[in-house]
C-alpha cells in the first residue's frame, strides 16, 4: 500500500433534506480493497456515483491520480482507469455475454471500426480467460438476459474488469448471488484483484465479507465518515457495532 | 440485423439471397412491366436499410424521407443546372448530399431518444418538404423537377434497355448495400449501436460515447436513403416535394416492421410486398390499398411482429426442432 489513487476532499451532497455527504474526506490507497459500510440510505452508493461521474457534487473535490475528476462525465473517468459494478448488474440484454465482453474490449482500444467483426478481434481468448476467472465461461455464448441474477453479476463484474482499470468500484458484489456461493465469489474476485493489480472500492452490508476481504473499513453514517481503519479495529468498535452492525 | 451467434443459417441465407437476386433480374425479361417496378423495390429496400439501422438502437425515425427527398434533389438539380451526367455520378451526388444533411442534422437531433427522437426527424423533414413546396422558383414547388436519364458508365441507352441496365445496377448496390451494412454491424461500432438500446448507461461506463455512436449510425443511414433516394429519382425520373413529406418517412417504417428489423433481408422483402401489393391494388382498388396495407400491418404486428423475416426464421427454427 502507497500512495493515495483517489482522494475525496470535503464532499457535499443532499437530495431534498436527506444529506448523504456533508464534507466527506476519504482516500483510497492504490493496492488496497476498501470497504463502506454504514445504514441504508446512508450515503454510500452516493459516493460511487460521485466518484464516477454519475453526480455531481455540491462542494467538494475527487482527484484521481492527481485529477480533478469531480465534474468529468461517466465516459472519460472510465478511460481514466476507474471501471465500475453495479448493484443491479448492467449488461447488454440482448447480446451474448462474449459480445459484451468484446464490446468492452473494443472500447478499452478505443477501437472505431465499423468494418473489422467484433467477434475477430484479438482480445476473444483474453476475455473468455476473464470470464473463467469469475466462474462464468461456460455462460459465453449465451444471451444475457438468459443468465441468472448471480451469473450477471459475475459478468458485470468481469465486464468493468476488462477495461483493465486502476480501479474498480463494486456496489454490494455478491447481493444477488446465493448465500452458499459468496464466499466463493469474492474468493475469486479477489484474487483477479490481485493478479490484475486493481484496486477496490466495495459498499457492503455483510460484515463476515468485510472482515475477511477488506483491508481497510470506512464507517459511512448520516452522510459523514464515522470512522476509518483495519477491518478489526472498526468493527470492534462498539459505537460501529451499535449504531451500524446493530449488535 | 443478425449477430454473429445467430449465423448458423448463413449458407441458406445466402442461397435465399442469390436466389431472390437471379429472380429480381429474371422476371423482368419475361414481365417487361416489372422492370420498374423491382428497380424501386430495391431501391427503397436500400432506404429501409437505413431505417432498420436506427431501429437497431431503439429509435424510430419518422423524418426519414428528408434524406431520400435530398437524394433524389441533388440528382435533379445537377440534371436541371448542369445537364445530363452519368448514373454513377448521380448516385454519388445523391448520396453525398444525404450524408452531409444526415451530419449536420444528426449532430442536433442524436441528443435526444424515442419520441423525441423521431419527433424531431419529422419537424427536420417537414421543414424540408415546406421549402421544396414553397421555393417554387428554385423547386418548381410540388410538381417537382424532372430527372434527366443519365448515362450508366458513359453508356446511353435507348429507353427501353435503360430500365433494365438501372434495374441491375440497382440491384448490384443492394447487395453491396446489405453486405455493407451487415459488416457495419457486426464491427465494435455495430454492436455498440445496438448495445444504445439495452443500456446506454452501461455503455458510457465502458467509456463510449453513445452520441457519437448513435450519429455515427445516423449517417450511414443518411446515406443508405440518400442512395435510395438517387436511385428512385432516376428510375421515376422526377423528384417531387412528395419525396420527403411525412407520409414517406412513415412508409419507410411501415416497410421495415413489415419485413422485419433484424435483418437485411427484411428491408427487400418488405419493399416487395409492399411495392407489389400498392402495384395491384392500387390499379384495382383504387383508393382502397392503403386499407389492404393497413390490414396487413395489424396482421404482422399481432401475429408476426418480428416481420416476414421473423415468420421464415420460426418456421426454419421449427423444421430444425422436428429433425
Amino acid at each position: 500500500m502507497s500512495a493515495p489513487l483517489l482522494q475525496a476532499r470535503g464532499l457535499e451532497i443532499r437530495f431534498g433534506g436527506v444529506v448523504a455527504a456533508d464534507g466527506v474526506d476519504l482516500d483510497v490507497i492504490e493496492g488496497e480493497n476498501l470497504a463502506i459500510i454504514g445504514p441504508n440510505g446512508a450515503g454510500k452508493t452516493t459516493f460511487l456515483n460521485i466518484s464516477t461521474g454519475y453526480l455531481k457534487p455540491l462542494a467538494g473535490t475527487v482527484t484521481f491520480l492527481g485529477q480533478d475528476i469531480t465534474r468529468l462525465p461517466p465516459r472519460a473517468i472510465t478511460r481514466l482507469g476507474i471501471a465500475r459494478a453495479f448493484q443491479i448488474p448492467q449488461l447488454f440484454l440482448e447480446q451474448t455475454v462474449m459480445e459484451n465482453m468484446m464490446i468492452a474490449a473494443a472500447a478499452r482500444s478505443g477501437e472505431t471500426s465499423g468494418w473489422r467483426r467484433l467477434l475477430d478481434r484479438p482480445e476473444r481468448e483474453e476475455m473468455l480467460r476473464l470470464l473463467d476467472s469469475v466462474g462464468v465461461a461456460a455462460f459465453a455464448e449465451r444471451r444475457a438476459h438468459e443468465l441468472p441474477e448471480g451469473q450477471r453479476k459475475l459478468v458485470d463484474i468481469a465486464l468493468a474488469l476488462a477495461l483493465k482499470p486502476r480501479l474498480l468500484l463494486m456496489d454490494e458484489p455478491t447481493s444477488g448471488v446465493a448465500s452458499s456461493e459468496k464466499m466463493g465469489v469474492m474468493d475469486i474476485l479477489v484474487a483477479a484483484l490481485a493478479r490484475e493489480k486493481v484496486s477496490s472500492v466495495f459498499v457492503e452490508h455483510d460484515m463476515d465479507m468485510v472482515e475477511r476481504y477488506a483491508h481497510r473499513v470506512a464507517v459511512w453514517s448520516s452522510g459523514r465518515i464515522q470512522t476509518v481503519g483495519p477491518p478489526a479495529q472498526v468493527l470492534g468498535d462498539p459505537e460501529v457495532r451499535q449504531r451500524v452492525i446493530g449488535i | 440485423m443478425q449477430a454473429p451467434a445467430q449465423t448458423s443459417g448463413s449458407g441458406l441465407r445466402l442461397a435465399i439471397v442469390l436466389g431472390l437476386v437471379a429472380l429480381a433480374a429474371i422476371v423482368p425479361i419475361l414481365l417487361p412491366s416489372w422492370a420498374t417496378l423491382i428497380t424501386l423495390v430495391a431501391a427503397k429496400g436500400v432506404v429501409v436499410l437505413g431505417v432498420i439501422i436506427l431501429l437497431q438502437a431503439g429509435q424510430v425515425s419518422f423524418g426519414h424521407a428528408m434524406y431520400f427527398a435530398v437524394g433524389a434533389y441533388a440528382v435533379a438539380f445537377w440534371g436541371r443546372h448542369m445537364g445530363p451526367g452519368d448514373l454513377i455520378l448521380y448516385l454519388l451526388l445523391g448520396s453525398a448530399a444525404a450524408t452531409l444533411f444526415g451530419a449536420v442534422i444528426g449532430l442536433f437531433v442524436v441528443r435526444y431518444r424515442e419520441i423525441f427522437f423521431g419527433m424531431l426527424n419529422l419537424a427536420f423533414s417537414m421543414v424540408l418538404w415546406s421549402l421544396l413546396e414553397k421555393l417554387y422558383h428554385y423547386t418548381n414547388g410540388a410538381d417537382g423537377i424532372r430527372v434527366v436519364r443519365p448515362t450508366i458508365a458513359g453508356i446511353a441507352f435507348q429507353p427501353e434497355t435503360f430500365q433494365y441496365a438501372l434495374l441491375y445496377v440497382t440491384l448490384v448496390i443492394a447487395v453491396v448495400a446489405s453486405y455493407v451494412a451487415q459488416r457495419y454491424l457486426d464491427s465494435p461500432l455495430g454492436h455498440m449501436l445496438r448495445a444504445i438500446k439495452s443500456n446506454e448507461t452501461r455503455l458510457e461506463y465502458l467509456g463510449v460515447s453513445a452520441r457519437r455512436v448513435l450519429l455515427i449510425g445516423y449517417v450511414l443511414s443518411a446515406f443508405l436513403c440518400g442512395l435510395g433516394g438517387a436511385l428512385v429519382a432516376v428510375a421515376q425520373q422526377i423528384a417531387t416535394p412528395e419525396f420527403g413529406y411525412w407520409t414517406k418517412s412513415g412508409e419507410f417504417v411501415f416497410i421495415a416492421i413489415l419485413g422485419g428489423s433484424s435483418s437485411a433481408l427484411g428491408a427487400f422483402a418488405g419493399s416487395a410486398v409492399f411495392e407489389i401489393v400498392r402495384f395491384y391494388a392500387a390499379a384495382k382498388l383504387a383508393n382502397t390499398w392503403q386499407l389492404i396495407l393497413g390490414v396487413v400491418l395489424i396482421a404482422i404486428i399481432m401475429f408476426a411482429p418480428n416481420g416476414l423475416v421473423g415468420i421464415l426464421n420460426r418456421n426454419r427454427r421449427n423444421a430444425e426442432a422436428r429433425r
